[in-house]
């Protein structure tokens, strides 16, 4: 690792100044992204400015409908809550599938969804459940927030606050982990909501990240059924192909994922 | 530079470290704790478990100065004088290493998911739980084994102390 120095900031106001006051500065969320890419030498902010010490980023609460997870809360917490477990179960399933125990304790929603990994578990949540992002400066869609792989609509100095999930009528998360590095190779989140529209988002597998699958949605709103998806494919041209597994395989992992997502939804 | 202060194994430690100083070469080096191993360079293998605030965490994945202030449990503060801890203690009756690399980590990690999930583990859990520790001798059977005959021991010596 390059050397760099570390701040740590108390509140986001004093986190953002610490950021446009340096040259070169990167926000530390848990660091179980940045540091292994800044080991690799990938990365080599002069400033670091850790958010981990904002007691305003964690924490999770029920809000008129939705539910609100503040950017600094542990993969760990949002798997183990109560509240998430009433609310949305398929989000706390999600969580509990993240890495492993102590990446879990440290890894964060806000960092998770900042990075946008073409193969991170969040993204897909965020999309199906149609969730809000509110950052340092504005609210957006799950949509507009992820604009392709490891891109996002966050300027620099941009932080995520928390992210508000509309509470779904049932939800779920199925997931084929790569054996090795527990990353998923497809995982797909299927969503009804409480006025009967379906979202299916799918990660792992996509070229430009999570996306959604228009007709799984179409047929799910008809019947909701995992019957009602075993014959819909996507096309295998905008998947990732690479020594883990090729676009056709990806493709059928997707259709798979989503059956499995909708049985486990009930 | 910073100076690094936090409480080692129930001891009040400091050092003056460079600012990229990861958690575990501050124990390693700044404290002379070598028990804490490091098994990679891509935050996969689980050798440099440690506890902090209770929680187990990969010590190569954080900087010293992240856990500054903080509480930090590292295998050699387990053992009661000579006595080990039941977890230490299963790993040698069950054969639960061989080379004896990963075993620190393995051992954080044991104690951290038997705190978590007191006497219900069952070998299905165990094996989740292990997903981030990784070892290249034992094919695994005998952690599992040595983790549960510990949490199970645990436990009993709980409720028989209710
Ligand atoms: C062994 C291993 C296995 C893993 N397996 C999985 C897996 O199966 N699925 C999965 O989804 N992920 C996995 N991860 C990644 C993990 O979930 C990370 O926690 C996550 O990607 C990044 O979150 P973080 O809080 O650690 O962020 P950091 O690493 O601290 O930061 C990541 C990026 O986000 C930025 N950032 C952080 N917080 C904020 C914020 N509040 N606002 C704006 N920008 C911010 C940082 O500047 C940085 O660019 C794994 C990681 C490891 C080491
Ligand atoms: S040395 Fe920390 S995970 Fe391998
Ligand atoms: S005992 Fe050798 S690596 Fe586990």
């Amino acid at each position: 690792m390059y050397e760099t120095n570390y701040h740590r900031a108390s509140s986001v106001e004093e986190a953002g100044k610490l950021f446009t006051g340096s040259e070169d500065a990167k926000y530390l969320g848990g660091g179980q992204t940045l540091i292994p890419t800044m080991k690799q030498r990938l990365a080599a902010p002069v400033d670091l400015v850790d958010l981990g010490g904002i007691d305003d980023l964690k924490g999770i609460a029920e809000d008129s409908g939705a539910l609100r997870i503040g950017a600094g809360t542990t993969h760990y917490d949002v798997a183990t809550s109560d509240v998430v477990k009433r609310l949305i179960p398929g989000l706390a399933h999600l969580a509990a599938c993240i890495g492993d125990p102590a990446v879990r304790h440290m890894g964060t929603m806000g960092g998770s969804i900042a990075n946008n990994d073409p193969a991170a578990d969040y993204p897909s949540a965020l999309v199906a459940l149609g969730a809000t992002v509110t950052t340092s400066t504005r609210e957006l869609s799950a949509e507009e927030f992820f604009t392709g792989m490891f891109e996002t609509a966050l300027e620099e100095d941009e932080i995520v606050i928390a992210v508000s999930f509309p509470v779904p009528e049932k939800s779920a998360y199925s997931k084929y982990p790569n054996p090795a590095s527990r990353y998923a190779m497809a995982g797909v989140f299927v969503a009804k909501t409480k006025d009967g529209s379906v979202r299916v988002a799918a990660t792992g597998a996509g070229q430009d990240g999570v996306f959604r699958i228009a007709a799984m949605e179409q047929a799910l709103a008809e019947t909701w059924s995992a019957d009602a998806v075993a014959g819909i494919s996507v096309d295998a041209g905008d998947l990732l192909s690479d020594i883990h597994g090729t676009a056709e395989y990806r493709a059928n992992l997707v259709t798979v994922m989503a059956k499995r997502a909708v049985a486990a939804a009930g | 530079m910073t100076k690094v202060a936090m409480t080692l194994n129930g001891k009040k430690v400091t050092a003056d470290v460079e600012d990229r100083t990861l958690l575990v070469h501050y124990i390693r080096e700044a404290q002379g704790l070598t028990g804490t191993h490091v098994g990679c360079d891509t935050s996969q293998c689980g050798a440099c478990v440690v506890h902090v605030n209770g929680r187990a965490v990969k010590s190569c994945t954080m900087l010293a100065a992240q856990a500054s202030n903080a509480e930090v449990l590292t295998v050699e503060g387990l053992a009661n004088g000579a006595e080990l801890h039941p977890v230490q203690a299963a790993f040698r009756e069950h054969h639960g290493l061989q080379c004896g690399f990963c075993t620190p980590g393995m051992i954080m990690t044991a104690v951290d998911m038997i705190q978590r999930h007191g006497g219900n583990l069952d070998e299905k859990t165990i094996r989740h739980e292990l997903e981030g520790n990784i070892c290249r001798c034992t094919g695994y059977h005998n952690i599992v084994k040595a983790i549960k005959a510990a949490a199970d021991q645990m436990s009993a010596l709980q409720t028989a102390a209710e």
